[in-house]
């Protein structure tokens, strides 16, 4: 099926999810609990076959994830974003439908400390074993601010 | 019918002529000829060359760095272009990289170096046949530039790897590697043999 604009998608996503789903232009934001679904249905019915990147942002009240998904037929890209709690963020992989979310989901994890659920090799990928932290947080320290400026 | 063949045995006037001219040759040519000496003046021929085996060793070593191909980041560009025919390092006798640490004795770091690919280069300077010298060339090399309070970038070589000269730039001019590489030369002419077996 092809999806002539944003307004269309909207309304696509407000009929099968129901409220929860708010979209500005190409941003949509989600919730945790109907991430998976969402995604499934925009690969499998909506023709978002490919999965352009995973990322995620250090808010100060919450991790912001971050999912580039574009659709080759109709040359069109949905971002999906999603908020998940600061202090043990945990959210579904979705590797089972898009296998190249294995490797930017341990690039997430290594560096902002984000848990992939039912993600089949969860472990660091830029980093090495046994480093302390995940870098890229805003409350990682560093040497020379560790010293007061 | 039968096809005429001229016998096997049979040798003819231009065969025997050539035979002649080899066996000639051959018979007067069983001595080695003279090597030409006219060219050579007569004071050069009485003289003898004085020297200490100081600086024969150390005009062998400091003309023939042969640097190993362990490059880590842009500097290498610099280098490139400083291996290659406008600035020619060959001119110092250093144009071969070898791709084996055994055969090489300079290690030139350029650029960044990662925690992650420090063991790897403590491992190809380890691996390098005594005596072996190391230039850090770019900020990056000297003190990890501007990534030296990164959380993954090791701030310079010399935590890794004892350093001869630094080539500070970011990254230098292929003129500034060349003048680092002429104050190694001026360096490796002050080994003595009586200090150690090595460099140091």
């Amino acid at each position: 099926m092809n999806i002539a604009d944003n307004q269309e998608l909207s309304s696509h996503l407000r009929t099968h999810f129901g409220e929860g789903i708010i979209v500005h232009g190409e941003y949509v934001e989600i919730t945790i609990g109907k991430f998976e679904r969402v995604a499934k249905y925009l690969k499998e019915s909506l023709g978002y076959e490919f999965l352009s990147m995973i990322t995620a942002i250090d808010y100060i009240d919450y991790f912001e994830l971050v999912y580039r998904i574009e659709a080759f037929q109709n040359k069109a890209t949905v971002q999906l974003k999603l908020k998940c709690e600061k202090v043990k963020p945990v959210v579904p992989s979705l590797s089972h439908l898009w296998y190249g979310a294995r490797l930017q989901e341990r690039e997430v994890y290594d560096l902002f400390g984000i848990e992939f659920s039912n993600h089949p090799n969860l472990k660091r990928i830029v980093l090495w074993e046994g480093f302390q932290g995940y870098p890229l947080r805003k409350d990682f320290k560093v040497k020379s601010y560790d010293a007061g400026n | 019918m039968e096809i005429e063949r001229e016998p096997l045995t049979s040798s003819t006037e231009i065969e025997n002529h050539e035979g002649a001219i080899i066996e000639d040759l051959r018979a007067s040519s069983q001595n080695p000829l003279s090597d030409p000496t006219e060219w050579l003046e007569k004071t050069i021929e009485r003289n003898i060359l004085l020297t200490t085996v100081d600086a024969a060793i150390n005009w062998a070593r400091k003309t023939s760095l042969w640097p190993v191909t362990a490059f880590t980041a842009c500097c290498t560009f610099e280098f490139i272009g400083a291996s290659s025919s406008r600035f020619d390092i060959a001119r110092f006798g250093m144009e071969v990289l070898r791709a084996s640490p055994r055969q090489a004795d300079l290690l030139v770091c350029g650029g960044t170096l990662t925690w992650k690919m420090a063991p790897q280069i403590k491992r190809l300077y380890e691996q390098m046949a005594e005596p072996k010298w190391v230039i850090a060339m770019g900020a990056c090399a000297i003190s990890g530039g501007i990534f030296h309070d990164s959380y993954s970038v090791v701030p310079g070589y010399n935590h890794i790897v004892p350093v001869d000269v630094y080539v500070p730039g970011c990254p230098p001019r292929p003129e500034t590697l060349l003048a680092g590489i002429e104050n190694l030369r001026r360096k490796i002419a002050q080994n003595s043999i009586k200090k150690s077996g090595t460099k140091r």
